[in-house]
Formats: C-alpha cells, structure tokens, sequence
C-alpha cells in the first residue's frame, strides 16, 4: 500500500519551506465512505480532515527531513493545532504550504497553510492551519533501538522528491 | 523594560495552556509539568521552542541551549546513574546544570524516574527569571 497523500512538490526552500499539491478525485475509495447517502440524503463526499492533517503531516515531514540530507528518521510527535474552515470536495486540489518556525537537534516545530483551488470559482481559498511538532527518532529513542535503515524516507518519498527536480537531496 | 515576575508567571502561564492544552486555573506554581500538568516527551521540546518565542526581543533573543532547562541526556553517563539512583556526582552536576529545580526530597532518594516530577511551574518561572536576568 502506498500511503502517499500529496501528488507533487511545488516549491521549495531549503531549510524553511516546502509546498506541495494534492489532487482530490472521487476514484479515491475512502470518499465513498466519507460519506455514502444514508436516509434518504444523497452522498456527500468529502475529504476527511484527518486525512488532510496526514497530507500537511509529510508535506512538512519532508521539509523537515531534508535539512540534515534525509538521515535523521523523522517521525511526526505532535499535532499542536489543526483548524479547518472549509470543506474539500473531488475535483478540487489541496495545496499544503509548510514552513519551519524552529528546529534543533531534537526535532523541529512547523507551521501550515491548507488552501484548496475550486475550478468553479477559479481562486485559491483557506481551508485550515496546522502545527505540528516532528521529533528526530534516533535523537530521542529512549534505550529503543531502530533499524539503521531510514524506514521514514522510503522508496516513494524518493519519487516524489525526483519528480519534483529535488534530486540532489536524494542521496 | 524588564519583565516583572507577575509578567514572567502569565507568559509561562501562556505557553503552558497552549503547549499542553491545559486550563489556565490548572497552571499553578507548584503544579509538576508531567504528573499534574500531563507533559509528554516531546512536549518539553514545544515548551522550549515556545519559550524562546514568547521572550525573544528583536535585542536580546532567548534561546534556549539543549539540556539547558530540562537535562534530557545529562543522566545517560554511567559515573552519575548507578542501580536507577542519581550518584552524589549526578547531583552535583544537577544542581550546577538545573538550578532552577529544587531537588528537595529527591536527595535522600535520588531515583532516577523521579527526576521528572522535579520540574514543576514555579522551576520554568525561576528559569526564565534567571535567564532574562543574566
């Protein structure tokens, strides 16, 4: 299963901020869930919220990884706030706008713009704003042993990074 | 201006309700960060990066160095840990590092897993106080 919830980088700063789109479609299984007609209502789908707070989660989670080149695992420790105003709906694009407000050898704090584009009305408008807090693994494992391998930047996060002309972060 | 103790103590008071979602009343001087408070791991590092946020001037920024307000790898040396106790030399070096936190009982039983229900709101305040003095 590949639990990818953006579909490109957009843009890119190193070491303060990275921007990245998502496409939503209604060939996504979840939106038929989410939610299914019911009592004589039709359906409705919706992209869930916890699913756009994963989407901000790796769009900074990749910010935050590339500062040291990828080697530290980082693990996403903290929402610290998620707030959404608006709902997305299939046909619509989410775009999440990451920027880091403070990062040590520990972990980093982040803060994100969830805006969605409408092709009805053709502009950009404000769906939420999501701080996180990402820990680095290995710096904070309390006695926990991990493998050596980074099973936080996989294979698919290396795709995403090349398709977004972010090789030379790829080592 | 300097800060007065009162402004010290509100602005602690701050950012510990927004760090750990805490009512305002809960947030008292002598409340502990992780048994009263709820403090988590890496909670400790949202209340250093909030701090340094909160009392950073455009003169004078106040940064927080690692292990400075909460001794996160001080303890993993051998020579001051033995059998889950803080050895006299561990105490010592405590004191030096963390003056903020009165150690009190911990002393005649300085257990290791303790020394997080050390740091109480009172310890942020008197640390911030120390550090906004020096």
């Amino acid at each position: 299963m590949r639990w990818m919830w953006i579909d490109k980088v957009v843009a890119f700063e190193p070491e303060k901020r990275l921007v990245a789109v998502k496409n939503v479609s209604l060939a996504e299984e979840h939106l038929h869930q989410h939610f299914p007609a019911e009592g004589g209502l039709p359906a409705a789908p919706v992209m869930p919220n916890s699913l756009i707070l994963e989407g901000m989660a790796q769009t900074a989670g990749i910010l935050v990884g590339s500062v040291h080149g990828f080697r530290e695992k980082v693990v996403l420790a903290k929402v610290v706030s998620a707030t959404f105003e608006r709902d997305v709906t299939p046909g619509e694009t989410i775009r999440y706008d990451a920027s880091i407000e403070r990062m040590d050898d520990m972990g980093a704090s982040t803060v994100g713009i969830v805006e969605r584009w409408s092709f009805v009305d053709e502009a950009w408008a404000p769906v939420g704003r999501i701080e996180l807090m990402f820990s680095h693994l290995d710096q904070n494992r309390a006695g926990v042993e991990f493998p050596e391998e980074n099973f936080v930047f996989g294979e698919n996060f290396r795709t995403l990074l090349e398709g977004a002309g972010l090789k030379k972060f790829v080592s | 201006m300097a800060k007065s103790r009162e402004d010290i103590e509100a602005d602690v008071r701050d950012v510990l309700v927004d760090a750990l979602g805490v009512d305002e009343d809960d947030v008292v001087a002598t409340a502990t960060l992780k048994g009263d408070l709820g403090a988590e791991s890496i909670d400790y590092l949202d209340i250093v990066f909030r701090l340094e946020k909160k009392f950073s001037t455009p003169e004078k920024p106040f940064k927080i160095a690692q292990g400075e307000l909460f001794p996160e790898n001080l303890m993993t040396d051998p020579t001051l840990v033995e059998n889950g106790k803080v050895t006299a030399k561990g105490l010592a070096l405590l004191k030096e590092k963390v003056p903020h936190v009165a150690l009190g009982d911990f002393e005649s039983d300085p257990q290791i897993t303790k020394l997080p229900t050390l740091f109480t709101v009172k310890s942020l305040c008197d640390f911030v106080e120390r550090k906004l003095a020096a």
